[in-house]
């Protein structure tokens, strides 16, 4: 192993001495940028290197249940902090963000607050619940005192749903995003991914998945820092200074720090707001990772940790997608044919990577080259683990064995399962590639706000909620976030090329969940079979264990 | 674990006050938190033009990004506020909850 990594790293060095070279010679011009892009490829392969050698080092400590779901609960708060601001800002967010900030100003803050905004509510109101009812699954709670087999197969439908619209979004950002940045073909950069994934999850389990996760979150905050910083030495650190400059040569003028077409109608706004706001605490793949600490003192801390990176980093994009406006929007050579304020080379998306080109040459283009396909790799194994959870542990293990599984059987059927994502995710991505996926993820948190969360926080803190009420209100709420995105602009007209969109907004949220928060709490009520009496009398139970920990499963043990 | 454990928890005046407590403060800072943040998406729903406007005559500083550095700032105060709160005062009270069952039974 160790062997490999030096070797590894010599070629990378004498990749990143060459590209040094390069960088000092005259500028690449548009051509180039299909070919291979070394110096990427060397610090990717450093990063592919290190976590494959974690993941054999978490192999090895990946055979009980335990160890695969959630690291056998022992990922400090520190730890857990970094990972899950890794597995939630996605590549989407540092290559989106940025050129949302950089096209349309304000609307992109704006949009950053929102992204952020649930992790508070999440600490005050769920991480302690979360890690002291749960074990494996976010499944676990919902169905701590209803009937198993129907709320897991529910929970488990929607997960599976969430994870693969997001999925799609991943895996069709990523093969765009590889063949652009490494030169690679997009059905080879899609296999590449989906391997690594699976390597990743079916091996090292959550242990592995936690600290690609880790690693890629630093790289993240260290390459956007770099980049923030060297672009901003060209405004004299003086915000004053940036957004005079930018103002004056952006074509929004002064509007851009007014809130601009991307949230022109109201209840857009609004519903846009509801969803990524409790869509961020309906994720499985997020929920899941309450699991993998120790206790609720670590699950708060961990919220503490992540909430501050993601906070710093969201402002960190800001400044990056700002100074993009002057640095990339005044450069001819970041334009198709030299053209100012014609088409970006490589399409929107790519106003963060040349700003990266713009301020730190080729190095730090190919560090944040490797740092994107990192971001990628590293949610793809969350959402392909999550995935994976709620086939093995609440399909199989609680709904079709009813529990009555051996731990290996369990363990197997997660890496089917995980290897069963990873072919389904490249499937997907290449069945998607010519189609616009962005709202595959806003879809995704539409979803998770919808069918995950109502029923969710009810069963925390809602005595009356009954298996009838959480079923029925849980597939409503999932319905119909997906009718509505069906039936908006976005997928009706844009998509399907239908004329007209039945539904007039495109974010379902605001619609959607309360929609599942009133059909749960109202067939809950007229729900007076025996049986909702004994899950209603449970409640008082499971409120002293959300309260106290006593009896919360320690992870260790299956 | 048994439920009487759990029965026994439950009729600790203790755990009534930790249960409300705690629940007062989860509650009161969801509420700021909800009530800020919807505040802001109101004003850029109904009132859009007052994002964009200075927050003084000449500066570069706006009411939309002030108001979201603000937010970005105080909401993270507010979650190291309640992770402290919650880590010492709170745990210790649960702490003295569980012991309290674990004493020998006359």
């Amino acid at each position: 192993m160790s062997a490999l990594l030096s070797r590894l790293a010599a070629s990378a060095f004498a990749a990143l001495a060459s590209s040094a070279a390069l960088a000092a010679g005259p500028a690449l011009d548009s051509a180039e940028k299909q070919s291979l892009n070394v110096p990427a490829i060397a610090m990717f392969l450093i990063f592919v290197g290190m976590t494959l050698g974690i993941t054999y080092w978490a192999a090895r400590r990946s055979h009980s249940a335990a160890a695969f779901y959630t690291a056998g609960g022992g990922i400090t708060g520190f730890q857990n902090g970094m990972a899950i601001a890794g597995d939630y800002m996605s590549a989407a967010t540092l290559l989106g963000l940025t050129a949302m900030v950089y096209g349309q100003g304000v609307d992109g803050y704006i949009y950053m607050i929102a992204f952020f905004v649930g992790w508070p509510i999440i600490l005050f109101l769920m991480a302690e619940r979360l890690r002291n009812l749960g074990r494996f699954t976010f499944a676990d709670i919902t169905s701590y005192r209803l009937d198993q087999s129907k709320v897991r197969t529910m929970a488990a439908v929607s997960s599976l749903i969430v994870v693969c619209f997001y999925l799609i979004a991943q895996m069709v950002g990523a093969g765009q995003l590889i063949k652009l940045l490494f030169g690679l073909d997009y059905v080879v950069a899609l296999f590449v991914v989906g391997a690594l994934m699976m390597v990743y999850v079916t091996f090292g389990g959550m242990i592995a998945t936690t600290w690609v996760q880790i690693i890629k979150a630093g790289m993240l905050l260290f390459g956007g820092t770099v980049v923030m910083l060297l672009a901003m030495s060209q405004f004299d650190f003086s915000y004053p200074n940036l957004i005079e400059k930018a103002t004056s040569v952006h074509k929004l003028g002064f509007k851009l720090m007014a809130p601009g077409s991307l949230l022109a109608d109201p209840v857009t706004a609004v519903s846009l707001g509801v969803g990524l706001m409790f869509g961020t605490a309906g994720l499985p793949h997020i929920l899941m990772r309450f699991f993998t600490v120790s206790d609720a003192k670590a699950a708060r801390k961990s919220v503490l940790y992540a909430s501050g990176f993601i906070a710093y980093f969201f402002n960190v994009i800001f400044l990056m997608g700002l100074t993009a406006i002057i640095i990339v929007g005044q450069d001819p050579q970041f334009f198709e044919g030299g053209q100012i304020g014609g088409k970006i080379l490589g399409g929107g998306n790519m106003v963060a990577m040349h700003l990266a080109k713009a301020v730190g040459g080729n190095l730090l283009f190919g560090f944040l080259a490797a740092v994107a396909f990192a971001t990628i790799l590293a949610v793809v194994s969350g959402l392909a683990l999550a995935g994976a959870s709620a086939i093995s542990h609440d399909l199989y293990y609680r709904v079709i064995k009813k529990g009555n599984a051996t731990e290996q059987q369990e363990l197997r059927v997660s890496k089917l399962s995980s290897i069963a994502l990873g072919v389904v995710a490249i499937g997907l991505g290449i069945l998607f590639e010519k189609m616009n996926v962005a709202f595959m993820v806003g879809l995704a948190f539409g979803i998770a706000a919808s069918a995950n969360f109502p029923v969710l926080i009810l069963s925390m803190y809602w005595k009356g909620l009954t298996t009838r009420g959480a079923v029925v209100g849980g597939y409503i709420g999932l319905i119909s976030a997906v009718l509505f995105v069906l039936f908006s602009k976005s997928v009706w007209v844009t998509v399907l090329g239908f004329e007209k969109a039945l539904f007039p907004w495109d974010q379902p949220a605001l619609f959607s969940m309360p929609l599942a928060f009133l059909v749960t709490i109202v067939v809950s009520k007229l729900d007076s079979s025996a049986r909702a009496k004994a899950e209603i009398e449970a409640f008082e139970d499971q409120y002293v264990r959300a309260q106290t920990g006593v009896g919360a499963a320690s992870a260790a043990s299956h | 674990m048994s439920p009487s454990i759990y029965s026994q928890i439950r009729q600790n005046p203790k755990f009534q006050e930790l249960v409300a407590k705690r629940g007062r403060l989860a509650w009161t800072l969801s509420i700021t938190v909800l009530v800020l943040f919807y505040g802001l998406v109101l004003i850029v729903a109904f009132k859009p033009a007052l994002i964009g406007e200075r927050v003084a005559q000449g500066s570069t500083l706006t009411v939309g990004v002030a108001a979201g550095l603000f937010m970005f700032v105080f909401f993270w105060l507010l979650t190291a506020f309640y992770v402290r709160k919650a880590n010492s005062e709170f745990d210790a009270m649960t702490r003295d909850i569980i012991d309290a069952t674990k004493e020998p039974r006359k």
